[in-house]
């Protein structure tokens, strides 16, 4: 039924190397920008990059520790993509990361009894609800009273971080409650390592089974299809009777459920209980990590992977030359700054933009 | 410790603690009534927190420690004006970037300049000025008439911005570029060049918080030390319905919580520290939704606009 458009195949082949030549350019820029700093520091830059990436690369347990990094981003990238895709801003992800950690690890430490084939997935199940809460909240704050969803999601971020914080020392915390911490989860809630002798842990495969999923969501079903219709042009989804404000809710729902998913496997897989500061950043380097991917599955697995890379190399980087590894926020936020600002050579690039420079 | 000492205490520790978050507040206030919305205020006061730290060390003058301060964030506030003014880039998306910038870039500068080291300011760091006679009052004394200078600017700004804002021709332009820019470019005003002034006048004013934060509050530059003020600013902005006497009361409100909840282990009480910090950005969440009042945001705020 569907004729091939020559036209329109190279027309989208053309946008797709001009998304890539585009990441590719701010990742690049922005390793070289700070590769100044850190010969500035008095260190080899050479050196730092070559501890980087053997630390994230070179053998077993460093792939295994970039996989292990890589699990939560593809989560938060995903939750942010999806969200993008219906047009909202879903700076929240952190606090709803937090969420889906805590509710996991009551679902983990205070269910027993049950085997593993039923715990692990209640266990992960209960990450996504309480995920998806946090993310559905703000959905119907904003369709319901006009809330806007960005402030929203950045109040209710630090609102569940002190409430994790409350948690592991009052009500969850493991006794007789001396350190800032919950009981470790049941075995039978515990992701299995696929890795003899590394970290790397099941969440790493139901990450990328996500991954397909949410690629089958969006581009395969009709909500799907409603989505990205009303994240392009509101006005033409409310015209052809798609019901947006439901969507959005339905959408932040399940952004926060992916978003809680990443908190659930980080406790399950990693650190087995759950610690008042569960994540170093991970929800917001999900939004990096979109960018990076042009909210498109491919993409995400691609920008995850780096940050994977940057992550888990980062701790050898710091270990073995003494740079500091927050020099990984100052890539990131590099990167996330060369892909926003280079955002107009996307959308038709210079040409457009010199004639009507040349007007004003 | 009479009610009376303690009460007084409280407003004391209150109006010295809402000063960096007012501060900060009154910048978001002006960036977001010339339509910007930055989300990236925490990271420009962690970079001005250690900035101001640093020159403070070099210069040894408070003073000086505090310009450069204000230096950096106006640095950072032509950045963040180009990339979204100029290169029209998502306003949230480079706010939550410049809060991941801030916190990796004070970490690495500081452990750059002076390793794993405690560096203190303390000899420079700004003490109170204190109005003999008027400072003996009681309950409001201490309160009123012995604290550091930039604790009365702040305070002082607040009418200042107010007027700037709804009493001058220039106020009204910016306000106008807020509500309105297509319209307020037909009339002739550079929407552009009134986006950049707002942007790096309010960063400045940011940076000054982010000063007196790590040079006034404290003498020594934390990592990570803002602790979500640039979020609480955010918050009052919002909670303060976007006029400056609103922004005030909205932060003396937020800092009481903040003095309240570092008493509250010394009074030997069971009220749980995490849920007074998050009143602020529940009664935030609860004011967007207009339960307490209707609160409009500047029409254009966060939009992006193409001359044409």
């Amino acid at each position: 039924m569907q004729q091939f458009d020559k036209v329109k195949f190279r027309n989208n082949m053309s946008l797709a190397a001009r998304q890539i030549a585009i990441s590719a350019l701010a990742v690049i820029a922005a390793l070289a920008i700070s590769m100044i700093v850190v010969a500035a520091m008095g260190v080899n830059p050479a050196k730092a990059m070559s501890k980087m990436i053997s630390g994230a690369l070179g053998g077993k347990s460093a792939v295994a520790e970039t996989l292990v990094k890589m699990t939560p981003l593809l989560f938060t990238g995903m939750s942010y993509a999806l969200a993008n895709r219906c047009g909202l801003t879903n700076i929240g992800m952190e606090g709803q990361l937090y969420i889906g950690a805590l509710t996991a690890t009551i679902a983990g430490v205070y269910i027993q009894g049950l085997p593993m084939v039923i715990h692990l997935p209640l266990t992960m199940l209960a990450g996504f609800l309480g995920g998806g809460i946090w993310g559905g909240v703000v959905g119907v704050l904003k369709v319901k009273f006009g809330a806007n969803e960005i402030i929203t999601t950045v109040m209710l971020n630090t609102v569940a971080t002190n409430l994790v914080q409350y948690m592991v020392t009052g009500p969850i915390t493991e006794p007789p409650g001396d350190d800032a911490q919950s009981s470790p989860l049941l075995d039978s809630a515990t992701l299995p390592t696929i890795l003899k002798g590394t970290r790397a842990h099941l969440g790493i495969l139901i990450a990328l089974l996500f991954v397909v999923a949410f690629y089958l969501f969006l581009w395969k079903s009709k909500k799907g299809y409603e989505i990205r219709v009303s994240g392009q042009n509101p006005d033409a989804a409310i015209y052809s009777g798609i019901n947006t404000g439901r969507n959005i809710m339905i959408v932040m729902l399940l952004a926060g459920g992916l978003a809680g998913l990443a908190g659930a496997t980080e406790v399950m897989g990693v650190q087995g209980r759950l610690f008042p500061t569960v994540s170093p950043g991970y929800g917001f380097d999900g939004i990096a990590v979109s960018l990076i991917g042009a909210n498109t599955a491919p993409g995400i697995v691609a920008g995850a992977f780096l940050f994977g890379i940057l992550r888990a190399g980062g701790n050898s980087m710091q270990r073995a030359t003494g740079v500091p590894v927050a020099i990984i926020s100052v890539i990131q936020a590099i990167v996330i700054l060369m892909v926003v600002a280079t955002g107009f050579l996307r959308e038709g690039g210079f040409r457009k933009k010199k004639t009507s420079q040349k007007a004003a | 410790m009479s009610p009376i000492n303690l009460i007084g205490g409280l407003i004391t520790s209150d109006l010295r603690m809402a000063t960096p978050i007012l501060l900060a507040a009154l910048g978001l206030l002006i960036m977001n009534r010339a339509g910007l919305i930055n989300i990236g205020c925490e990271g420009i006061m962690l970079m001005s927190a250690f900035t101001a730290v640093a020159a403070t060390y070099a210069l040894h003058n408070v003073w000086l420690g505090m310009l450069c301060a204000m230096l950096v964030a106006g640095v950072m506030g032509a950045l963040f004006a180009l990339l979204t003014v100029s290169l029209r880039a998502n306003q949230i998306v480079v706010g939550v970037a410049f809060n991941t910038l801030g916190t990796g870039l004070s970490t690495v500068l500081y452990r750059m300049l002076f390793g794993m080291d405690f560096v203190s300011v303390k000899e420079y760091a700004f003490s109170r000025v204190s109005i003999p006679g008027l400072k003996e009052l009681p309950l409001i004394g201490e309160a009123l008439f012995d604290q550091m200078p930039i604790v009365y600017l702040a305070f002082l700004l607040v009418p200042v911005v107010a007027y700037f804002l709804f009493r001058t021709p220039t106020g009204l332009n910016l306000r106008s570029v807020g509500e309105n820019p297509r319209a307020a470019d037909t009339l002739g005003i550079d929407v552009y060049k009134m986006r950049y002034a707002a942007t790096i006048a309010g960063c400045m004013l940011m940076g000054m918080g982010g000063a007196f934060l790590s040079t006034g509050l404290l003498n020594s530059f934390q990592e990570g030390m803002t602790a979500n003020r640039g979020f609480i600013a955010l918050a009052a902005v919002i909670f303060g319905k976007y006029k400056p006497k609103g922004v005030m009361l909205a932060t003396m409100l937020f800092a009481l919580g903040l003095a309240v909840a570092n008493l509250l282990p010394s009074i030997g009480s069971n009220i749980p520290y995490n849920f007074v910090t998050m009143i602020p950005y529940l009664l935030t969440v609860v004011a967007l939704a207009g339960f307490v009042g209707k609160v409009t945001p500047p029409a254009a705020a966060g939009k992006p606009y193409k001359k044409g």
